[in-house]
C-alpha cells in the first residue's frame, strides 16, 4: 500500500479503523448500494516513478513544435521576468486555499488589493473584481451585467469587431439566458458606428460592447459611443488589451461605463490557451452588479491596516438562485502573476514594450508588402497585430512559415491574415522571416 | 507568521525600475499614433527595483496559510497534498511556449495530454466523454447544465425549463441553474440528511430538465436511493447532473455514471490534487454519458484516423463555445501528472484514506462536539456547534481559535440546514499524527471554551492581523490604492 501520497502504514489503518469500529476499509462504504460499488480493475496505466513520469511528459513536449510567434488573436507572446515564476510557485500563495479566513490569508488579499489597484488603474475605471476565467468569459460576464443594471431591455450589440471566440463565447451565454444578441458589422476593418447608432434607436439595447483594438489589430476610434449609448439608458462595454492601455486612450476616458478582457498579455506564457486570466471593471455607479469576488481595506480590532473580501451580498453563495453570475472564484495566482509583471514593469516597463512592437510590427508590415505576397487590408492606426490581405492562398503562407518553425499568417477570415510583434521578436528574426517567405514563393529581390 | 504593512505602491520612487529589456531600434514609433487615440498620461504603477518585488512579495506570503505550511480540514474544499512533480510538469517549456492556435499538427503532444486525461476521467467516472474547457467548478457546472438544455432544445422538448435542486445543495448549484436561464425546484432533504424521495415525486413533470445532486451530499452522506432517484427522473424525461465536489470520496469505489448521472463536473483542484492558488486557477471537467457527447462545448479534441489528434472548432450540435481557448491548460497538465504517479493500483486508495480520516476525527470528536447525523460519513461531515452551547461560544470563535494553534479554519456555516455548521474532511493525504493532533486541539478548544469563553470569543491572538471590521469594509469601500492616498 506504500505510496509517496500517502502516508498510512497498516497499523495506522488498523488503529484508526479500530476508533471508528469498524473491521474494514470496505465496512466504510456499507451505506452504499453494493451493486454500484465498481470491484473491476481500472483501464489506467500502472502507476509511475517521479522520474518515469518526467521522461514521459519529456516525450510528449518533443511531440511539439517550439515556433517563433507572430500571431496574436487574443494570445500574445510578450516577455516574462524571471522573478515571476519564483514568486508565484512559493507555497504559501500556491497552495493557499480562498481567502475566507483573512486573518491567516492577507498576502493573497493584499495583492489582490494591489491588482485591483494597477488594473483600474490602466483601465481608468473606479472598480475591478478580483478577476475572471479569461477575457471570453469575462466579456459574456460583462455582457449579462449590462442585462442586470438596465431592467426592461432585451438585446445588446456586439462588434463583429471583436475577435470570435470573445463573439461566441458571449452568445452561448446570452443565448441560454434569453438575450438577443445583435451583431454589428464592420467597416473598412473598424466597427460601424452608424449601424450602432441606427440598432440604438430602437430602445432596447442594454449594452454595446466593442474592442478597444480590434480582431484585426486596428485601434478602433470610439469618439461618441458613450453619449449614444448612454441617451439610450444603456452601458458602454469596451474589450481591451491591459498592456495597450498603457499608451492607447483608456476605456474610462472614452466614457465606458465596463471594461472586459483578457490580461494575459502582462507577461502570462501562452501555455496552449491558460491559464490566463480575464478581468472585469466598471464605474463606482455599476459595482453592485459587479460579479466576482472584491477585495476592501479595512483594520483589525487592534487598528492595523488589513484587507478582506467584501460587498459580499452581491455573491452567488448568498444570493443563490437570485444571483447574476455563478463565478465563485478568480485566477486568483495569476492575479499575482499579472500583479508582480506591472510592479516589475511599471509605467516606463509597459511604455518600452509597446514601443517595441509597435515598431517591430510596422518594420514586419512595411517589409511584408514589399514581397508582393500581401497588399494592405485596411489603412487604419495599430499597435503590436495587424492583417493583411494575401494575394496567394493564406493556408499556403502559413504552411510556409510553419515549416521554417514561424506560427504567423493565421486568417482571420477568407483571405484576410493576422501578424503580431512582440519586444521578444528582433530586425534580424523578421529579416529572416521575410528572407523565406521570399525564397518559398521565388519573390526574389 | 509576521505582520508587514506595506503595499507594493509604497515603496514605489520615480525613477526606479525593475525590468530588463532588449533595446530595439525601431524607425516606427508611438508618436506615429493619432492623438485621440494616444493615452497623454502614465499609468500611475509603481517604480521598484527588482529586489524590492522579490521581498515584497516574499514579506506577503508570510502572511499567507496554505496546504504546505499546515492540515486543512476544510470541509467541502478536499485541501490534499500537492504534489510537487505537478508543478515542475506544468512549466515544462516545452508545453508553455505552445501558442493556442498553432496548427494541430505542432501540438500533437499537448493534445495527447488533453485526451489521455479526458479518457482517464471517463474511466475512473464511468462517462462517456469529456471536455477539459471550463475553467472552474462552477464553470464546469455551468457548462453541464448548457448541456442539458441543449439536449432538451434539440428534441424539441421546449418546456423543461426548471431544474430540481436539493436544500442541501452548494449555493453554487441554483446560481449556475439561474444564469444558464432554468428555475430552480427545491427539494428537501430528510431528518438522516438525505433527500426525500416522497418529496421529489410529486415535482416530477413534463418540464423537469433534470436534477442536480450532490453525492455524497454537503452533509458527507452518501445518497443510498440514488439509483430510485436516477429511475424516477429519467421516467419523467428528465437528467441528473452530478456535482463533482464531493467526487473524492468515491475515486476507486464508485463511479457517478454507474449511478444513473448522465452530465457531472469534476474539480480538478480538489480531487485531483492541482493546487488552489488562492482561489484559482482551477479546471471543471465536465463528463457526458454517450447520448449527450454531441453536445460537448467546441472546441474539442478528436482523433483522426490514422491516430493524430485535431481540433474540432465548429459549433454543431454542441451547446456552444464556452472559453476562449481549451481550458485552463497547465492545470490539466498537473492533474495528468497526478493520474500517472497513482496509476491504477493507487487510484484504488484514494476514496477509501479520505473516507477513513473522516470518520475517524468525527468518532474522536464526537463527545465534545454536536454531531446532528450519526452515522457512517464519506470524506466529510458536519457538527452543529460545541457540544456544550451553553458556554455562548460559537462555531466561529471555534473557527478562528484554531489559527491560533497553527491550524486552519474548517468550513463553517455550511450547510444550512445548521445553525452552528462546522463541515470537516481531511482527504488522504494527511498522516495519524496530523489528525491526531487536530483532535487534540479540538477538545482542547471545547475545554477551553467552557473554562475561558472570553478568550474564545477574542480569538485569534497570534495571527497576523486578528479579526477584521467587515462592517465598514462593505459600508465604506476602499477598493485601490487611491481610495487610501
Amino acid at each position: 500500500m506504500a505510496f509517496s501520497y500517502f502516508p498510512h502504514t497498516e497499523d495506522d489503518v488498523r488503529q484508526m479503523l479500530e476508533r471508528i469500529g469498524v473491521e474494514s476499509l470496505d465496512d466504510l462504504y456499507s451505506d452504499v448500494p453494493q451493486d454500484v460499488i465498481y470491484r473491476r480493475e481500472y483501464n489506467l496505466p500502472d502507476a509511475l516513478s517521479e522520474l518515469e513520469v518526467r521522461q514521459y511528459f519529456d516525450d510528449l513536449a518533443s511531440q511539439n513544435h517550439k515556433m517563433m510567434c507572430l500571431c496574436g488573436l487574443g494570445a500574445y507572446d510578450h516577455y516574462s521576468p524571471a522573478v515571476i515564476p519564483h514568486i508565484i510557485s512559493r507555497s504559501e500563495f500556491l497552495t493557499a486555499y480562498t481567502p475566507y479566513q483573512p486573518e491567516v490569508s492577507q498576502g493573497t488579499l493584499r495583492y489582490i488589493f494591489e491588482y485591483q489597484s494597477m488594473i483600474t488603474e490602466l483601465t481608468g475605471m473606479d472598480v475591478t473584481n478580483a478577476s475572471m476565467y479569461d477575457g471570453a468569459t469575462a466579456a459574456a460576464e460583462a455582457v449579462m451585467m449590462a442585462m442586470a443594471s438596465t431592467k426592461k431591455k432585451s438585446r445588446v450589440l456586439v462588434s463583429e469587431g471583436l475577435l470570435p471566440q470573445v463573439v461566441d463565447v458571449v452568445k452561448t451565454y446570452a443565448g441560454f439566458n434569453g438575450v438577443g444578441v445583435t451583431m454589428i458589422p464592420c467597416k473598412d476593418g473598424v466597427t460601424s458606428f452608424t449601424a450602432v447608432q441606427e440598432e440604438l434607436a430602437a430602445g432596447d439595447v442594454a449594452g454595446v460592447i466593442v474592442p478597444g483594438i480590434n480582431r484585426y489589430g486596428i485601434i478602433e476610434d470610439l469618439t461618441g459611443y458613450a453619449d449614444a449609448v448612454h441617451a439610450q439608458k444603456g452601458l458602454l462595454i469596451v474589450y481591451s488589451d491591459p498592456s495597450a492601455l498603457a499608451v492607447i486612450r483608456t476605456p474610462g476616458q472614452w466614457g465606458a461605463d465596463v471594461v472586459c478582457g483578457d490580461a494575459q498579455s502582462l507577461g502570462i506564457p501562452l501555455c496552449y490557451g491558460g491559464p490566463y486570466i480575464g478581468f472585469l471593471a466598471c464605474t463606482k455607479d455599476h459595482v453592485r452588479k459587479l460579479p466576482g469576488r472584491i477585495v476592501g481595506a479595512t483594520k483589525d480590532v487592534d487598528g492595523k491596516c488589513a484587507y478582506v473580501l467584501t460587498l459580499q451580498a452581491r455573491e452567488q453563495h448568498i444570493r443563490r438562485e437570485k444571483a447574476t453570475s455563478n463565478i465563485c472564484s478568480n485566477q486568483s495566482l495569476m492575479a499575482l502573476y499579472v500583479t508582480v509583471y506591472m510592479s516589475l514593469m511599471g509605467p516606463e516597463g509597459l511604455r518600452k514594450v509597446n514601443e517595441a512592437s509597435y515598431g517591430g510590427a510596422h518594420y514586419l508590415h512595411d517589409e511584408l508588402l514589399k514581397t508582393g505576397l500581401f497588399s494592405e487590408a485596411f489603412e487604419k492606426p495599430f499597435l503590436k497585430e495587424f492583417t493583411l490581405r494575401a494575394e496567394v492562398p493564406a493556408a499556403r503562407i502559413q504552411d510556409a512559415l510553419a515549416r521554417f518553425g514561424v506560427l504567423g499568417a493565421v486568417e482571420v477570415e477568407p483571405g484576410l491574415v493576422n501578424f503580431c510583434v512582440t519586444e521578444k521578436i528582433s530586425k534580424e528574426d523578421i529579416d529572416a522571416v521575410v528572407a523565406l517567405l521570399k525564397s518559398s514563393f521565388n519573390r526574389g529581390e | 507568521m509576521k505582520y508587514y504593512d506595506k503595499l507594493i505602491f509604497d515603496l514605489s520612487k520615480e525613477g526606479r525600475q525593475g525590468f530588463s529589456l532588449p533595446v530595439r531600434n525601431w524607425s516606427a514609433g508611438l508618436d506615429e499614433i493619432p492623438a485621440v487615440l494616444r493615452r497623454e498620461d502614465a499609468p500611475a504603477l509603481p517604480q521598484v527595483s527588482e529586489l524590492d518585488v522579490v521581498r515584497h512579495y516574499t514579506n506577503l506570503s508570510q502572511m499567507n496559510f496554505g496546504v504546505d505550511s499546515g492540515f486543512y480540514p476544510l470541509g467541502s474544499c478536499t485541501m490534499k497534498y500537492n504534489p510537487k512533480i505537478n508543478e515542475e510538469i506544468a512549466s515544462h517549456p516545452g508545453f508553455a511556449c505552445l501558442h493556442p492556435l498553432q496548427p494541430a499538427v505542432t501540438v500533437q503532444g499537448a493534445l495527447k495530454v488533453y485526451s489521455e486525461l479526458a479518457r482517464s476521467l471517463s474511466e475512473i467516472t464511468g462517462m462517456a466523454e469529456f471536455t477539459l474547457n471550463p475553467f472552474a467548478g462552477a464553470h464546469g457546472e455551468l457548462t453541464g447544465l448548457m448541456i442539458i438544455r441543449q439536449y432538451h432544445i434539440s428534441r424539441g422538448d421546449l418546456k423543461r425549463t426548471r431544474i430540481i435542486v436539493p436544500d442541501s445543495a452548494h449555493g453554487t448549484n441554483p446560481a449556475s441553474a439561474a444564469v444558464c436561464g432554468l428555475e430552480i425546484v427545491q427539494v428537501k432533504s430528510k431528518e438522516n440528511g438525505l433527500v426525500d424521495v416522497e418529496d421529489l415525486k410529486p415535482l416530477l413533470d413534463d418540464t423537469i430538465a433534470g436534477i442536480m445532486m450532490t453525492n455524497p451530499n454537503t452533509l458527507g452522506l452518501f445518497e443510498k436511493d440514488i439509483k430510485e432517484i436516477a429511475a424516477l427522473v429519467h421516467q419523467c424525461g428528465g437528467l441528473l447532473y452530478y456535482d463533482g465536489a464531493n467526487m473524492n470520496p468515491l475515486i476507486g469505489k464508485v463511479r457517478p455514471g454507474d449511478m444513473g448521472f448522465d452530465v457531472l463536473h469534476l474539480n480538478l483542484h480538489k480531487s485531483f490534487s492541482t493546487p488552489h492558488g488562492g482561489g484559482g486557477p482551477g479546471s471543471g471537467p465536465v463528463g457526458v454519458a454517450p447520448h449527450l457527447v454531441k453536445h460537448l462545448p467546441y472546441p474539442r479534441v478528436v482523433e483522426l484516423e490514422d491516430g493524430t489528434l485535431d481540433v474540432v472548432n465548429e459549433k454543431g450540435e454542441s451547446c456552444g463555445r464556452i472559453s476562449g481557448f481549451m481550458g485552463n491548460f497547465g492545470v490539466i497538465l498537473r492533474a495528468y501528472t497526478y493520474i500517472l504517479m497513482l496509476g491504477k493500483q493507487n487510484v484504488r486508495m484514494v476514496g477509501p484514506l479520505a473516507v477513513l480520516g473522516a470518520n475517524y476525527i468525527k468518532e474522536s470528536l464526537k463527545d465534545c462536539f454536536k454531531l446532528p447525523i450519526d452515522s457512517v460519513c464519506k470524506h466529510e461531515f458536519v457538527f452543529d456547534g460545541l457540544a456544550d452551547q451553553s458556554t455562548g461560544v460559537t462555531t466561529l470563535d471555534v473557527a478562528k481559535r484554531l489559527l491560533d494553534y497553527g491550524f486552519h479554519a474548517p468550513t463553517i456555516y455550511f450547510p444550512l440546514l445548521f445553525h452552528q455548521a462546522i463541515m470537516i474532511e481531511p482527504t488522504e493525504t494527511e498522516s495519524k499524527e496530523t489528525l491526531d493532533g487536530f483532535i487534540e486541539i479540538m477538545k482542547h478548544i471545547a475545554k477551553e471554551a467552557a473554562e475561558d469563553p472570553e478568550s474564545m470569543k477574542t480569538a485569534p491572538h497570534t495571527t497576523p492581523v486578528r479579526r477584521l471590521d467587515e462592517t465598514t469594509a462593505a459600508r465604506q469601500p476602499i477598493l485601490k490604492y487611491k481610495d487610501i492616498i
